[in-house]
């Protein structure tokens, strides 16, 4: 189906399923148990689930791939959210045509950044992505946010192209030509589908649950979606092969008389759009954009969110996105009154004890627990968490399996 | 001419801590070929030595006063320093207030001890895998030490003022027979320069003229040979990432009274110290101090009013900007050795 095979085709339809189910999925305790903490079913968290699902999606088509490691990748996301947000301001709350702008903007930001960053690679790839993301962070905090509009004038260029540390927000006097400048009880518009506003939701009472459908995640779901079928395109299509062929050996595809350079710029400029994308997402969901997205822990942030996943796997990014967002947001809630409350039952000394043991790694040290996660996966499992998956599945199916995936894994001969 | 001497002055304090990180980062490039995203989180350790010192010494025990009252008319408690019991009063406030300089003392052994326990532990097992791989491992380690930090320091910045005979600043002009009151220039800046003067001579003659150095630079040449000359090159190697720990530390502590420790401040400084290392060249020592200095002085010139009103926002990225023409024009940056990660 869809040009894919039998494998990949399920593993797209399972994605589909899950994604569509998400509001129940993630929302399995009633509300009123003490576990109703552990419920991330509402939208805005799953919507950050799937945009920074596709924003890891692209990133392992640069990384996962052909191996070159950006530090700079949340620089997209940056041009992709103010693109979007100028659309906004100028056209319309439509959010289609947001989305392109900030596609192309990020498309042709990545052209200029990896035409030079890809003259150089290991390392130095790195470093320049970086210092390219932290001028244009530098920029977008400060040159890019002064008055352009001059001194006696009010108007849309009052704080500059980015807004500066504020960031970019919406005014009832921004122009809209195709759209309206304030709702009807003087409100500021919300960016919508062609009428459906991006913030609506219904919700679905049955007994104890409450199941909240955001028509904003939906389409974000449906554009991860999209997303993703692209990937698991360009991973199997021969583009794909060239460049994991640039991964395995650079030098042996320069002798083999191809040039790589074009394929390495068209992968980069592929995982720029999607960071655009992703950007453009965050815009449409919540009408802001600030030059904090685009700092360099943005960028390593990615960076954890495939290792964590699965470096090269289709579906290990956007688990990897999903797991940290998912401490972020949950994790870092607990605070040490409700660890004594789950520990209650032990005698008092020991409770106090064990809440001091794992107090350090929750709440507001849940960043302690991600690195040393990061940490155990870069040591132990270069394939992240699919690669811990298919290592419990192979121990439940028996011993066969490791020997035919060993036979399937091996290099040729140099 | 007044300005471009108080501009270099300016830049002499931040290139200074630019290039004693930057000295340690790629000694351990050059010794060991790690990439060490982790080394910011030294240097912001060592700050935190620093303000660990300052705790210790302000321990104190509480003291019941019978001179003074307080407003009820009992004996008033007064919190007396552990310090004053050991070397009385007049000493105890003198150690305290020096609690930094003395931090050195308390930093080095501890930042060798840590440099160590991290190469043995850790880095040890990334010696064979990729340099992403290493890029990885590491900045995981920086975000651990800096939460570690964060639990037991807290989240705000902590003042660690400099002794008391260094605040304040004093007339740089007058001092080199120019017009006064145009040059101003704080103390502990000048101070923080010549410690760092100090430390990269003590590096560079430990190398140069030692035993110890000349295996150690012999390793960095051809790590093989001297291994099969029966030459124990890993324990060396390992001593050597200790130093550049320490190095970092040293440079953390002296910086605490330039700016109050926070947790994050390794990731601030590590990014730029890195563009320092690739501009000066990747493994070179003398490099990375001068492309330290350099982009120091260049960072402070740009922050000039006249430069900033011709290019605004200059300030904010020649660095990188200078990173990325040197990168792109001389791969292997300033003194960099040819051939080395030219790729």
């Amino acid at each position: 189906m869809f040009g894919l095979d039998k494998k990949d085709t399920s593993l797209l339809i399972l994605v589909a399923i899950l994604t569509m189910l998400a509001p129940f999925i993630l929302n399995p305790f009633p509300a009123s148990s003490g576990l109703a903490q552990f419920n991330a079913g509402y939208p805005d968290l799953m919507q950050r689930f799937v945009i920074f699902g596709i924003f890891a999606i692209g990133f392992n088509i640069l990384f996962g791939l052909t191996g070159y490691l950006s530090f700079g990748h949340a620089a997209f996301i940056g041009v992709g959210s103010y693109a979007a947000m100028w659309m906004f301001k100028l056209v319309g709350m439509n959010v289609l045509p947001a989305l392109a702008l900030s596609m192309v903007m990020s498309g042709l930001f990545a052209v200029v950044i990896g035409y030079i960053s890809l003259r150089r690679s290991g390392i130095y790839f790195s470093i320049l992505t970086l210092a390219f993301a932290m001028m244009s962070y530098a920029l977008a905090y400060s040159v890019l946010a002064t008055d352009m509009d001059g001194p006696d004038q009010q108007g849309l260029l009052q704080k500059g192209l980015t807004g500066g540390e504020t960031g970019l927000q919406l005014t009832l006097q921004d122009p809209r030509v195709f759209g309206e400048q304030a709702t009807a009880d003087g409100n500021l518009p919300v960016p919508s589908l062609f009428g459906l506003e991006m913030r609506s939701s219904t919700e679905l009472v049955m007994g104890d649950w409450v199941f909240t459908f955001s028509t904003g995640y939906y389409f974000c779901a449906v554009v991860m979606l999209l997303a993703f079928y692209l990937s698991i395109r360009i991973f199997r299509s021969p583009f794909g092969m060239m460049l994991r062929a640039i991964k395995s050996n650079q030098q042996r595809i320069n002798y083999t008389g191809l040039n790589a350079k074009p394929y390495m710029l068209a992968a980069f400029v592929i995982s720029g759009v999607y960071a655009g994308l992703a950007g453009g997402l965050m815009a449409a969901m919540d009408p802001l954009a600030g030059p904090e997205r685009m700092f360099w822990t943005a960028s390593g942030e990615v960076v954890l969110m495939t290792i964590l996943g699965g470096v090269g796997t289709l579906i290990g990014p956007v688990l990897g996105a999903g797991l940290i967002k998912y401490m972020e947001n949950i994790l870092s809630k607990i605070n040490s009154d409700i660890l004594h409350t789950w520990f209650a039952f032990l005698p008092d000394g020991l409770e106090d004890f064990v809440v001091g043991m794992i107090y350090p790694f929750i709440g507001k040290g849940w960043h302690l627990t991600l690195g040393l996660i990061f940490m155990a996966v870069v040591i132990f499992l270069p394939g992240g968490l699919v690669e811990a998956g298919q290592r419990i599945s192979r121990v439940f199916k028996g011993r066969k399996a490791p020997e035919g995936a060993k036979k399937s894994t091996t290099e040729p001969a140099e | 001419m007044d300005a471009i001497i108080l501009q270099v002055l300016n830049g002499l304090d931040k290139g200074s801590a630019y290039a004693l990180i930057a000295l340690g980062l790629t000694l351990i490039f050059g010794t060991l070929g790690v990439v060490n995203f982790a080394h910011g989180a030294l240097f912001m350790i060592g700050a935190f030595c620093a303000v660990t010192l300052s705790r210790i010494l302000t321990l104190s025990h509480e003291v019941i006063d019978e001179t003074r009252t307080d407003f009820l008319g009992n004996p008033l408690k007064v919190d007396v320093p552990y310090v004053y019991d050991i070397f009385g009063q007049a000493t105890g406030d003198a150690i305290i207030d020096w609690a930094v300089p003395l931090s050195i003392l308390f930093a080095i052994p501890v930042m060798i001890l840590i440099g160590v326990v991290m190469e043995r532990g850790l880095i040890k097992h990334f010696y064979k895998r990729p340099h992403a791989d290493q890029i990885l491992v590491t900045f995981g380690l920086a975000i651990v030490l800096q939460e570690i930090v964060k639990y037991y320091y807290g989240a705000n910045p902590i003042p660690t003022p400099a002794p008391e005979a260094f605040t304040g600043s004093f007339d740089f002009g007058a001092l080199i027979g120019m017009e006064a009151n145009n040059i101003i220039y704080p103390y502990w800046r000048l101070v923080y320069f010549g410690f760092a003067a100090i430390v990269i001579g003590a590096v560079f003659a430990f190398l140069q003229f030692t035993t110890f150095g000349m295996v150690v630079r012999a390793g960095m040449a051809d790590r093989e040979t001297v291994g099969l000359l029966g030459i124990n090159i890993d324990r060396r190697f390992t001593i050597m990432f200790g130093i550049a720990a320490a190095v970092a530390g040293l440079a953390g502590v002296m910086y605490t009274p330039i700016n109050s420790p926070n947790y994050h401040m390794g990731m601030d400084f590590l990014v730029l110290s890195f563009v320092v290392v690739v501009v000066g060249g990747m493994g070179s020592l003398p490099g990375a101090v001068l492309a330290g200095f350099l982009l120091g002085i260049l960072e402070s010139f740009a922050s000039m009013r006249e430069v900033i009103d011709i290019i605004p926002g200059i300030n904010q990225i020649i660095i990188y900007l200078v990173a990325i023409i040197i990168l792109l024009t001389r791969p292997r940056g300033l003194m960099g050795r040819k051939g080395v990660m030219e790729d």
